[in-house]
């Protein structure tokens, strides 16, 4: 019941938000919005008909309540290239992007988890700065070129992964084979957060006196730190990577069109240079709405696993 | 000198990085060999030679001088962005933080909606429908950056109202306004600073990014991310297409990091101790 409160509190006021703004975004096109859709040389009863269909032909406010009313029914409109329902697009697209930052936060977990702890257990010595460097020049590094630079080196003179492209379909392998550089890039960009975030909650929890019992009672070095400190450590690195799967999506536009990887981020992209306004809207409402939920259950995440803040 | 490199590396390594763009951006018409413009089918994608240092694009242009003229958006679209979104984000920071109440819950919600996008998706959303220029670009990345200062700024408002001196000056009969001017923005600006450099590798990140994916600034016009997306249609190639502009940006971004690591470390006295 608390949850469900928060939620209407919190997460739908925000919803309704960016909902707002994406209306108010398509209404800010300087000049007539159905001529920038369909071109220059639209026929004048082409352009009446997209008016009349986005409600452009109505006042604001009217405009306003059609379009809050079609996005509670889910009739978010028709993509103006393709001519079908930008939603069910969106939702077609969405597997493999969600499949991308699915991969990349196993990649990120699974790098930064061990290095943060490294690091921290033996701090100062070189393998520490040298983490610490790695982290450093990733988090400088942008994601579109990496990618390139991985595709360069890896695909094209290499040859060890496909250059485009999300694999078969139906063939699991394929498709994993597809999903290396893709995922290996978008996780590049978080690593450095995560793994430094891990390192200082490591430390700060090494210090502590029940990590000094647990060693005092002669338990195994590894027992300390895997069962006592790392148990502990682990409350803020999780919110991090909660609030990091939100920022994933954003990094999944870039890294799609990097690889050519079919995607809600490719469809943005695509939509963006087509100037296919309803297909934008609705992907980026998807992502919106994506992004505040992961939000919305990292914060209850948190309460769970650390009954303090809970109020 | 050579004591401040040894005592400060990070600040003396970061501002000689983003000195070093700074003045290929300043001086980019009179250091830059080739008018970056300038097509020529008969030098068409060449390897770096001893002619074209770092050789030359799909249509004959001088890779090494549209990098250095790829210095100026770059740049000054980070400065202005950020400029712009300090200035609008601190502001409405400051007086949620300041007042709290409903000023807070008024100013605060339009700040959280527009921090439930992800940064590309919402540049790319509003740079759409805005069209690209540099000016377009600028406000884009600006509206990006004003809720990130509101709650930087808001939680060191929040953090200052309740000290003493500024309990003092509200006893004393001064005004709402000249104890958020005078007393709480003063001890904010180490933060504020801070910020701001951190931010400007965001948002040279953003504009490079917007770039590359075809609506940021325009080509023919240099910006390190078109000629990254240029180059990725030859990768093969002419790979140098694809790697000096992206060491430039990556060098640029190392640099606004570590002075943005440098300066934490000596304007904020509280997370010096952290630290060492």
């Amino acid at each position: 019941m608390g949850i469900l409160i928060r939620f209407l509190s919190q997460a739908l006021p925000t919803l309704l938000g960016a909902v707002t703004i994406l209306f108010l975004l398509l209404r800010m096109i300087p000049g007539d919005p159905a001529q920038a859709m369909l071109g220059a040389d639209a026929t004048a009863a082409d352009l009446a008909r997209l008016r009349q269909d986005l409600g452009l032909d109505q006042p604001l406010w009217v405009q306003y309540g059609v379009f809050l009313h079609n996005f509670v029914v889910g009739d978010w409109g028709n993509s103006i290239v393709t001519k079908t329902s930008a939603l069910e697009r969106v939702i077609e697209a969405l597997p493999s992007t969600l499949m991308l930052c699915a991969a990349a936060i196993v990649i990120i977990i699974g790098i930064s988890l061990p290095a943060g702890v490294i690091s921290a257990v033996k701090r100062d010595s070189w393998i520490d700065y040298g983490v610490s460097l790695a982290v450093f020049l990733l988090m400088s590094m942008p994601q579109f070129w990496l990618g390139l630079l991985l595709l360069l080196v890896l695909s094209y003179w290499l040859d060890w992964f496909p250059i485009f492209g999300a694999g078969e379909a139906g063939d699991l392998l394929s498709q994993l084979h597809h999903l290396v550089l893709p995922a290996l890039t978008l996780a590049a960009g978080f690593l450095g957060l995560v793994t430094r975030l891990t390192r200082s909650s490591m430390l700060e929890v090494l210090g502590r006196d029940y990590v000094r019992t647990a060693r005092a009672k002669g338990l195994r070095e590894p027992v300390v730190i895997v069962k006592h400190a790392l148990r502990n450590a682990l409350l803020s690195v999780v919110t991090v990577i909660g609030l990091t799967m939100g920022q994933l999506l954003g990094g999944a536009v870039i890294v799609e069109v990097v690889f050519a990887r079919p995607g809600v981020g490719t469809m943005i992209w695509d939509a963006i240079l087509q100037r296919d306004y309803p297909q934008v809207q609705a992907a980026v409402a998807v992502f919106a709405a994506l992004f505040i939920f992961t939000n919305f259950l990292t914060d209850l995440l948190y309460g769970l696993l650390n009954p303090r803040i809970r109020v | 000198m050579p004591a401040l490199i040894l005592k400060k590396p990070k600040a003396v390594a970061g501002a000689s990085l983003v000195g070093l763009m700074l003045v290929l951006a300043l001086l980019a018409p009179w250091i830059a060999p080739y008018d970056p413009l300038a097509l020529d089918p008969v030098v068409s994608n060449q390897a770096p030679s001893a002619q074209f240092w770092l050789g030359t694009d799909f249509f004959g242009r001088d890779v090494l001088s549209r990098m250095i003229w790829g210095a100026r958006p770059s740049l000054l679209i980070g400065f202005a962005s950020v400029a712009v979104g300090c200035l609008i984000g601190s502001a409405i920071g400051l007086m949620a933080g300041y007042f709290r109440g409903w000023v807070d819950a008024v100013l605060m919600r339009p700040v959280d909606v527009l921090l439930s996008f992800p940064i590309v998706v919402l540049a790319l959303a509003l740079v759409a429908a805005l069209g690209p220029s540099l000016f377009n670009l600028i406000i884009t990345i600006s509206l990006l950056f004003v809720p990130r200062f509101a709650r930087v700024v808001r939680a060191e408002a929040m953090a200052l109202r309740e000290l003493d001196y500024i309990e003092a000056a509200r006893v004393a009969g001064q005004t709402p306004g000249v104890i958020i001017v005078k007393h709480v923005l003063p001890n904010a600006l180490a933060q504020i600073i801070v910020t701001c450099t951190v931010f400007m590798a965001n948002a040279i990140l953003v504009e490079a990014g917007l770039s590359f994916l075809g609506v940021g600034v325009t080509p023919p016009e240099p910006s390190w991310g078109n000629m990254l997306a240029e180059g990725r249609n030859n990768i093969l190639g002419a790979p140098w297409l694809t790697t000096f502009p992206g060491v430039m940006l990556t060098l640029t971004l190392i640099g606004f990091n570590l002075l943005g690591d440098a300066l934490r470390d000596i304007l904020d006295p509280r997370l010096r101790g952290l630290h060492s």
